[in-house]
């Protein structure tokens, strides 16, 4: 057996790159470290990917050799006058350049998933700027760390324990030993509760503490987890306070509170259901932290408002930098989505949406983003890479794709998959072949090769660059 | 391909050559005294002139924070498309070009080796992605360790060996040059939202100076022997009176020189230059900084020129770049990077009209035309913070003619031109002195031994305009001289013509410079160190740092350390 | 049957993470992505239990996924998909010229319709892309 060590996560904009995996007859056997979707990931991949490239004839999908499928993919590319080429945010950089030239070289759209995504973020990013930074700063520095319209628990399960509320620091100390203490408090509470009604046979009660408190009472020394979301998640069972807002109001409750921010009043009892008390509360605590951050989630980007919702959010974190030291990050989803718009943004100055048909690269989302020319069925054909927008895109959209030649480079069977032309079933990318990453903050990671793949599994680049040599041979003759 | 340029007007200040006619042989990429094979191309050079290949020590063409100022302006994109061709790839300037653009455009004009000043360790990977997305020129990047929490310890303690040998590491570890510093503590001051005010006030929580990581990361390069010196962008940068700053910053590594070698180099003085109170009261401090580099030889500086256009400042100095956004209320970004540096970057526009930039552009040419030793001073604007890189032909104006100069003052701030030394300076610069200042010079005083010159072994970086010095008076026809700056008639890349009549005709990947230091005692990471690392970062230590796959075409130089 | 009228929600769950590990063919998917999660007062008006199939219906379509009682905390009249083939059937496709369909907070009709069953993917695919020429 044998063991690796420091192997990062290749599923969420986390990268976790202290993961120890233990191989055996070429297989992942066991994993450390990870959180349960990594371990998923990692013990389960490839179970039910195909042996070979697949290519459809007379409606079913056939088994082909590498030639064929990637003979077949530049023809429908060479064939297509505006294909979109999609997905790109679980594969590595390396494949999203020669991407970006295969897209440059047909003419086509390229765009990734941040369309659908983060993609309103950018586009508020480009109007206001945005004050960020490393996650290892907020380690060492954050005293208040809120969680809006994101629940990381669910998306980034490690998120909290490795670089906000329950990691150690230089400057800030780890908060869970005030959470074991809520625990242990809240166990004691239910052990009472239960002698009390076997002897008592009446029910104790006990005054809702966690939530009568003040939000700006800071325990001393600790971090503090503030959550805001329009349900109950899991990481707002774990905040010292959660504030529920009601579904597609984020807008007016970030307003108030830049307003509240920058000393204005508020002459109104209530914002969007939730007392002007309750929101005095919490901008006197974003005030008074030294160090705060704010993590945005597809909560703001993919209700009312979309874009308008993150451009309240940058404001009021901008406008906090005249009291004190506050910062603001999206919470990006795929474990390469933030290196798509990296990619993207230094080989054609746009970090998604490129339309390449005139010969330069043009971007403008609404026009030249994905769903949009899906949706006026403007493309003839379709190249997708680690992405599944049959299964994520609006069905109307998606009806498009499906309608229109497609290929499909992806290890998993998919929806998509299920749905295309051309199928080459790939290398995982981080677990049988290397590449880089961006972490969620923009830090680079060099993703590690920890098994051989099978033989006609190659990884995404170099699919992608015979699909493109091909295409080159063909128009040049 | 062996080549032959035949009789053209060569400038070559490194072998004395200043305007000769002559030829130069070139094969196997190299610059040769005979050529071996008999086939070889000639060109024609009669009536241009043939200086080596333009070298810059400070643009900011890749990497994070680069990046991040493209994110933020596809307003400054749109303007400015490249068509793809069949041999070049498309892409998009103005003030902050995609990868490929940079690469062409900077050929184009003539220059083939590039320094990228400011890369932050953790993030070094995607600075070398972005390198090698950069074609035809050569590269290298300096990485920032003026802030680096190991580095503050270390001068803290007094312990300068032990901080050579890391740094030593950090300059394998991220394919890095030279010793970048940036406003030295400020950076780490930002990371709860404050700044230093002076070099001796010291830094919340690590109780130390930025005299003394000034001058510790000063004889830390010198037992090094790196090729650079330390590369220094000044506390206060920005800041009205902070010429006085600047002048202590030069001054306390005075004792450290050694004969006359420079060994600290101040970057984009002219943001470094200011003098007065506030910003009304405001004037040029450039005559007291000239005086004292012209009686002091361990300093050289680069001119970070102003251009009148619509750009985008980008630094490391977080701080700074917060102010900025607070005077203009442009759109702002910010990225702090853990235990290392900051980053800031924010759209700017310098208008002719306004006292202030008026006097900031006068500044830059005032370094440069009154200090008199032109190897110690280098033309840059500091791409992108005072003007793109593609404006160094406007800037090669302003210093061969009075009345180009004359031109443009016309049109400033009229307080500004009552008020500015500028127009009393008559001194124009020669063409050999444009070519110390803008390739002799700058690989001098990068240690490149085989760039900018033309002598026998040198690489064959050549650059050819199209313009004949002996008809056409750079003082009076100076625009002749700006049009043929902008497209180099030939630029040669290692032997091999790459732009033809300022087109790219050939692609080449450039190679990426980086110093391996061979120490005495062998370096070796302590596992006390690791661990230390890994509560310093979020990333492992193994994950850390850049492996030599990243850089396309690698080119270690060797240096022997004292440690 | 009563109705009620609801705002849904799509977004991503740990089991929804987890399962997708296991291949979107798997039931393990299947269970994890076809269900809507209802807060426990709403059920109770609707009179149903766990695993009643229900559907969703919005102005672009309409789903019958399984009912779960959502644990977490009260969110009345918020009811909430996680991504996947079934939710992407009624959420708004409408970008407003930014590239974004709306994937939260889309006004729903939620219905009990016990006697339904939920689709199989490759039946839910069929049923939304046709026959069309590939099939």
């Amino acid at each position: 057996m044998r063991k690796i060590e420091n192997v990062i996560c290749p599923v969420c904009g986390s990268l976790c790159d202290d993961i120890t995996v233990y191989v055996e007859d070429n297989r992942v056997v066991e994993v450390e470290n990870t959180c349960a979707v990594g371990r998923a990931k990692f013990l389960n991949y490839g179970l039910h990917r195909k042996p070979k490239p697949l290519i459809r004839k007379n409606g079913e999908l056939k088994e082909a050799s590498i030639e064929e499928a990637v003979r077949r993919s530049a023809e429908i590319l060479t064939e297509s006058k505006y294909p979109i080429l999609y997905g790109w945010s679980s594969t590595s950089c390396e494949a999203i350049r020669v991407g970006l030239e295969l897209a440059e070289e047909v003419g086509g759209i390229i765009d990734n998933t941040s369309t659908v995504c983060h993609g309103p973020s950018i586009l508020s990013i480009q109007d206001v700027g945005i004050p960020s930074c490393t996650l290892g700063q907020l380690r060492h520095r954050a005293d208040l760390v809120i969680y809006w319209g994101s629940d990381p628990y669910s998306a980034h399960p490690r998120h909290i324990e490795r670089y906000t509320v329950f990691s150690e620091g230089r400057f800030q100390k780890s908060g869970w030993r005030s959470f074991i203490r809520r625990l242990s408090g809240k166990l004691v509470k239910k052990r009472l509760s239960r002698v009390a009604e076997l002897i008592l046979r009446r029910k104790l009660t006990f005054p809702e503490e966690k939530y009568a408190l003040p939000p700006y009472f800071i325990s001393e020394e600790e971090r503090k987890l503030v959550v805001v979301d329009v349900r109950k998640t899991r990481t707002a069972e774990v905040a010292d306070y959660f504030l529920q807002v009601k579904p597609n109001t984020d807008y007016e409750v970030l307003q108030a509170l830049r307003m509240l921010v920058n000393d204005q009043d508020l002459e109104v009892d209530e914002v969007a259901g939730i007392p002007v008390r309750t929101l005095e509360d919490l901008a006197d605590l974003m005030i008074s932290c030294d160090f705060g951050i704010l993590f945005f989630g597809v909560g703001l980007t993919m209700s009312k408002g979309k874009l308008r919702n993150v451009d309240a959010a940058l404001s009021l974190v901008r406008d906090l930098n005249k009291r004190t030291k506050f910062l603001i990050m999206p919470m990006r989803g795929h474990y390469n989505v933030t290196g798509a718009n990296v990619v993207f943004t230094w080989q054609t100055g746009y970090p998604y949406a490129v339309d390449f048909s005139l010969g330069y690269p043009r971007y403008n989302p609404g026009e030249t983003s994905v769903v949009d020319i899906l949706r006026r069925g403007e493309c003839d054909a379709g190249l997708v890479v680690a992405s599944d927008p049959v299964s994520n895109f609006p069905a109307s959209a998606a009806k498009t794709l499906v309608d229109n030649p497609l290929i499909v480079i992806d290890p998993d069977v998919t929806p998509t998959s299920m749905m295309a032309d051309v199928v080459f079933p790939s290398a995982y990318i981080g677990i049988e072949a290397e590449g880089t990453a961006y972490r969620m903050d923009h830090v680079p990671l060099r993703l590690k090769k920890v098994v051989e793949p099978p033989p006609n599994c190659l990884p995404d680049q170099e699919i992608l660059a015979r699909i493109l040599r091909e295409v080159r041979r063909i128009r040049r003759g | 391909m062996a080549l032959l340029i035949r009789n053209g007007y060569v400038y070559d200040p490194m072998n004395g050559i200043d305007g000769e006619k002559m030829d130069i042989l070139v094969e196997g990429g190299k610059i040769v005294d005979k050529l071996k094979s008999a086939e070889y191309e000639v060109i024609d050079a009669s009536g241009m002139i043939v200086m080596p290949g333009g070298v810059d020590i400070h643009s900011h063409i890749a990497g994070s924070e680069v990046n991040a100022g493209r994110l933020l302006r596809p307003e400054d994109h749109a303007k400015d498309v490249e068509l793809k061709t069949e041999i070049t790839r498309s892409g998009v300037g103005y003030s902050v070009p995609s990868t490929f653009t940079t690469g062409y455009r900077y050929a184009k004009m003539g220059y083939t080796t590039v320094m990228n000043p400011s890369m932050p360790p953790l993030e070094a990977k995607h600075t070398h992605e972005e390198l090698c997305d950069t074609p035809i020129i050569d590269k290298a990047t300096y990485p920032l360790l003026g802030d680096w929490w190991f580095v503050l310890e270390y001068l803290r303690d007094g312990k300068i060996e032990e901080c050579a040998l890391h740094v030593a590491w950090m300059l394998y570890a991220t394919k890095g040059y030279a010793i970048k510093l940036v406003n030295p503590g400020g950076l780490e001051a930002w990371g709860f939202g404050r700044n230093v005010r002076d070099i001796d006030d010291p830094v919340p929580y690590f109780n130390v100076t930025p005299r003394e990581i000034i001058r510790g990361l000063c004889k830390v390069n010198k037992l090094l022997h790196l090729p650079h010196t330390i590369h220094v962008h000044t506390n206060n940068l920005g800041k009205p009176g902070n010429y006085e700053t600047t002048l202590q910053t030069m001054k306390c590594v005075e004792d450290l020189s050694s004969g006359d070698k420079p060994c600290i180099h101040i970057t984009h003085c002219q943001f470094s230059a200011f003098k007065g109170v506030d910003w009304r009261e405001f004037y040029s401090g450039a005559e007291d900084i000239a005086k004292y580099v012209n009686f002091h030889k361990h300093v050289t500086i680069d001119m970070g020129q102003v251009i009148f256009t619509d750009t985008t400042t980008m630094t490391a100095d977080g701080p700074f770049q917060y102010i900025l956004h607070e005077l203009t209320g442009n759109k702002w970004v910010n990225h702090d990077v853990e235990t290392e540096t900051s980053s800031g970057i924010v759209p700017f526009r310098y208008r002719r009209r306004s006292y202030v930039h008026s006097i900031q552009w006068c500044i830059g040419l005032e370094l440069a035309l009154l200090i008199r030793d032109p190897w110690r001073i280098f033309l840059t604007t500091d791409h992108p913070n005072a003007g793109p890189f593609t404006s160094y032909p406007q800037v090669i104006g302003w210093l061969i003619s009075r009345k180009a100069r004359e031109e443009t003052l016309s049109k400033l701030n009229k307080r500004a031109r009552e008020t500015a030394l500028l127009p009393s300076i008559d001194r124009e610069y020669s063409l050999y002195e444009v070519a110390i200042a803008t390739r002799a010079g700058q690989a001098r005083a990068l240690g490149l031994k085989d760039k900018g010159h033309l002598g026998v072994g040198g690489d064959a970086d050549i650059a050819i305009y199209d313009v004949d010095p002996r008809k056409i008076d750079p003082s009076t026809q100076y625009d002749e001289y700006v049009k043929a700056f902008s497209k180099a008639a030939y630029t040669i890349k290692e032997g091999e013509i790459v732009v033809r009549n300022g087109e790219v005709v050939k692609v080449l990947d450039g190679k990426t410079y980086w110093v391996k230091v061979s120490s005495n005692s062998e370096y070796e990471v302590s596992e006390d160190m690791k661990r230390r690392f890994t509560e310093y970062w979020t990333v492992q230590f193994d994950n850390y740092p850049v492996s030599e796959a990243y850089l396309k075409r690698s080119k270690p130089v060797q240096v022997e350390s004292e440690v | 049957m009563r109705k009620l009228k609801v705002y849904l929600l799509t977004g991503r769950t740990i089991e929804q993470g987890k399962a997708k590990e296991f291949g979107k063919t798997s039931n393990l998917y299947k269970d994890s992505v076809a269900v809507c999660y209802i807060d426990p007062s709403d059920m109770k008006t609707l009179g149903i239990k766990s695993n009643t199939p229900v559907k969703v219906s919005t102005d672009f379509g309409s789903v019958v996924v399984r009912a779960e009682k959502s644990s977490r905390g009260s969110h009345p009249g918020v009811v909430y998909i996680p991504y996947g083939p079934w939710a992407n059937q009624v959420v708004d496709p409408e970008t407003h010229g930014i590239g974004m369909p709306s994937f939260k907070g889309v006004p729903a009709v939620l219905e009990p319709v016990p006697g339904e069953k939920v689709k199989e993917i490759e039946e839910l695919l069929r049923d939304s892309f046709g026959e069309g020429s590939k099939r």
